[in-house]
């Protein structure tokens, strides 16, 4: 239940100074490094960046599956960090996450009714019609025929409808916000476009706030009202999906949008693409993070981080030469 | 005219399986200029890998191929173990999708490079190391001479697809196939891959099989394209054509399910409904009718053929082909 006495204004969610490291053999790994966003009532923020820059860390952080370094998750006025036990298992309940890899994670001995009705046992719902109504309910919301399913087991089904059961999962304690880490990156392209219109369905059915990562530039621009890009633990950009494809400020994102393959033989693949690769996050370069790849990197950028500041396009960027004011 | 370098006629794969014969690949017939690329494009299942490993005559032993993979005018299929093991590297190449699993974990990048080397050129030691060095330089890696004493699992993914392009460049292949090159990568480093491939395919005037999920990567740089559904070839034309006409309406419909960068956000996607069939249960008709928005009775009991009734160059098999350029379709 949403809290009465938050402002409807208010973000539900506010990451703020975020900081995740990991030990990794004796050396500190950042994998988050001082992020703060929000996200709004009923909003779709799309957080997009390669492997390894931080995106699905930050996710976690926010869930507290992964205890932050340094830094507040704010969710609905409570700040996560400071809760643990029982207060933090019962804050959980209207935080939900779902994972890219939809048959990994189901348990395989487990038929579908019982997986969806998991949740429901656990937050104390020990009326068997009452959950039963539930469970049924939430597999024909996400497109499931309850009486075809329920006595399967998950390895029966595609990896489409494995990742239907676990939205129906996610769905079922009727939560405020959903994490969706890469939820349609392992399947088909005909399917992925059923998931992600299915997303978008139960987002408005259920009023949901989603937290969607991906790799995927397009995918994100489909579903998200805001987009924040990350690279190598740190915030570049971040904006109005509308406003940060058509211009984007940050060099990152350029670069991004550039290396998509269009599927049109009148459009040049970009060629010359920045080279090499993102570098460790063992050992991430000073300033600016990008500067080793950018090509528009000079002093300023190895001598001092630059740091988020609002652009005339209406979004919010971390660069020392950000390609529009 | 010239011959073609590879041609597949009436290839078919079948796999025994607990719940029946699996016929991956379903009567496909190809054919492949010396110097060209052919893209195949299709999802999970739809028989893509199984067509590449009949090719490459990497099929797992169980599996019953039929039909002819003539390649440079032998029969590949007919060819002693050893004939084709002496034809692997100078003549045909591969590269899979996942590179960690593709390269010997225990050897360092050099041994892997100078083996192949020594093995199919003959070269002494010496002049393959030296070699190895120029490979790695020219697929761009920087400092190659440190490279060749590294392990697989000291390089980022990007840097192992380069050594397995170099491996699979080294012997100058007449024909390389690529299978889902890019598709374990990011972003940015699969269009530095994909550059790569093409950069070095124009030099070398090499062949090339672009496999890939994507239609995006066959669009800027494949000559022709196949589309494949359930095991068979359901389009197949130059690829300038197929984008600008496309026929069998599984094609339009698999690129209009991908969400598009220039579309506001929240806009609806035209998601294919359905799945494919069961590939061990074929259907009589069109293996795409079930989830066809065009099917009749008559598709759902006769195989439409891959053909090209209107000799325009590119080949469909669809009873009710699409006659609107694909930008107007769903």
């Amino acid at each position: 239940m949403p809290d009465s006495t938050s402002l409807p204004s208010a973000p539900l969610l506010t990451v703020e100074q975020l900081v995740v490291e990991y030990p990794v053999s004796g050396r500190t790994l950042s994998a988050v490094a001082d992020v703060s966003l929000t996200v709004g009532r009923g909003e779709t923020l799309g957080l997009v960046g390669e492997s390894g820059c931080g995106k699905s860390t930050l996710g976690r952080a926010v869930l507290q599956l992964r205890r932050p370094t340094a830094g507040k998750v704010v969710f609905d006025g409570a700040d996560l960090t400071a809760l643990d036990g029982e207060a933090l298992r019962l804050m959980r309940r209207r935080l939900q996450l779902i994972f890219q890899d939809p048959i990994a994670s189901l348990n395989p001995r487990r038929c579908i009714g019982d997986i969806v009705a998991e949740p429901l046992v656990i937050s104390g719902i020990t009326d068997r019609t009452e959950r039963e109504r539930r469970v049924r309910d939430v597999l024909s919301a996400v497109g499931l025929d309850p009486d075809v399913v329920w006595r399967r087991l998950p390895h029966e089904f595609s990896g489409g409808q494995c990742q239907r059961v676990c939205i129906a999962r996610a769905l079922i304690l009727e939560p405020e916000l959903v994490i969706c880490d890469e939820p349609v990156s392992a399947l088909d392209v005909s399917i992925r476009a059923q998931i992600l219109n299915l997303l978008e369905e139960m987002k408005q059915r259920y009023g949901l706030t989603l937290l969607f990562i991906a790799h995927d530039l397009a995918v994100v621009k489909a579903v998200s009202d805001r987009i924040a890009v990350m690279y190598l633990g740190r915030l570049c950009e971040v904006g109005p999906t509308e406003a940060v494809f058509n211009r984007p400020a940050h060099p990152y994102t350029a670069l991004l949008l550039e290396a998509i393959p269009v599927p049109d033989p009148t459009v040049m693949p970009a060629t010359n693409i920045a080279t090499g690769e993102p570098p460790s996050p063992l050992d991430p370069p000073s300033g600016c993070r990008f500067r080793t790849r950018c090509p528009r990197a000079d002093r300023l950028c190895a001598e001092k981080v630059p740091i988020l500041h609002a652009t005339a396009g209406g979004q919010a960027v971390a660069c020392h030469h950000p390609l529009t004011g | 005219m010239t011959r073609a370098l590879l041609s597949l006629e009436d290839v078919s794969v079948e796999l025994p399986t607990p719940r029946g014969t699996l016929r991956a690949v379903d009567n496909v017939d190809l054919s492949l200029m010396p110097g060209r690329t052919l893209g195949i494009v299709g999802e999970s299942g739809c028989g893509k890998t199984m067509l590449s490993r009949a090719i490459l005559q990497l099929l797992p032993k169980r599996a019953k191929l039929s039909g002819r993979v003539r390649f440079g005018g032998r029969d590949l299929a007919a060819l002693p173990a050893e004939s084709l093991r002496r034809l692997r590297g100078p003549e045909l190449a591969v590269v899979f999708q996942d590179p960690m699993t593709s390269l010997n974990p225990v050897l360092t990048i050099g041994t892997q490079l100078i083996e192949t080397l020594q093995a199919h050129l003959g070269m002494d030691g010496a002049a393959a190391a030296r070699r190895s060095v120029d490979l790695l330089a020219a697929v761009g890696i920087p400092a190659p001479a440190q490279r060749l004493r590294q392990y697989p699992h000291q390089l980022s993914g990007g840097m192992r697809q380069r050594v397995a392009i170099a491996i699979a460049l080294s012997c100058e292949p007449k024909l390389l196939v690529a299978d889902e090159p890019t598709t374990a990568l990011d972003v940015t480093v699969q269009a530095q891959i994909l550059d790569l491939l093409a950069r070095e395919q124009r030099r070398r005037q090499m062949a090339m099989i672009l496999i890939t999920h994507d239609l995006g990567v066959v669009a800027g740089r494949t000559d022709e394209v196949a589309v494949m559904y359930a095991g068979r070839i359901v389009e197949r034309a130059p690829t300038a054509q197929l984008f600008a006409r496309m026929r069998m309406p599984y094609t339009e419909a698999l690129l209009a399910a991908i969400p598009k960068l220039d579309s506001p956000p929240h806009t609806a996607l035209p998601a294919i409904a359905g799945r494919p069939p069961d590939p061990t249960r074929p259907l009589p008709g069109c293996s795409f009718s079930p989830r066809c928005r065009y099917a009749d009775d008559h598709c759902r009991h006769a195989k439409p053929m891959l053909a090209d009734p209107e000799r325009s160059g590119g080949l469909y098999a669809c009873w009710h082909p699409l006659t609107l350029p694909a930008a107007v379709g769903p």
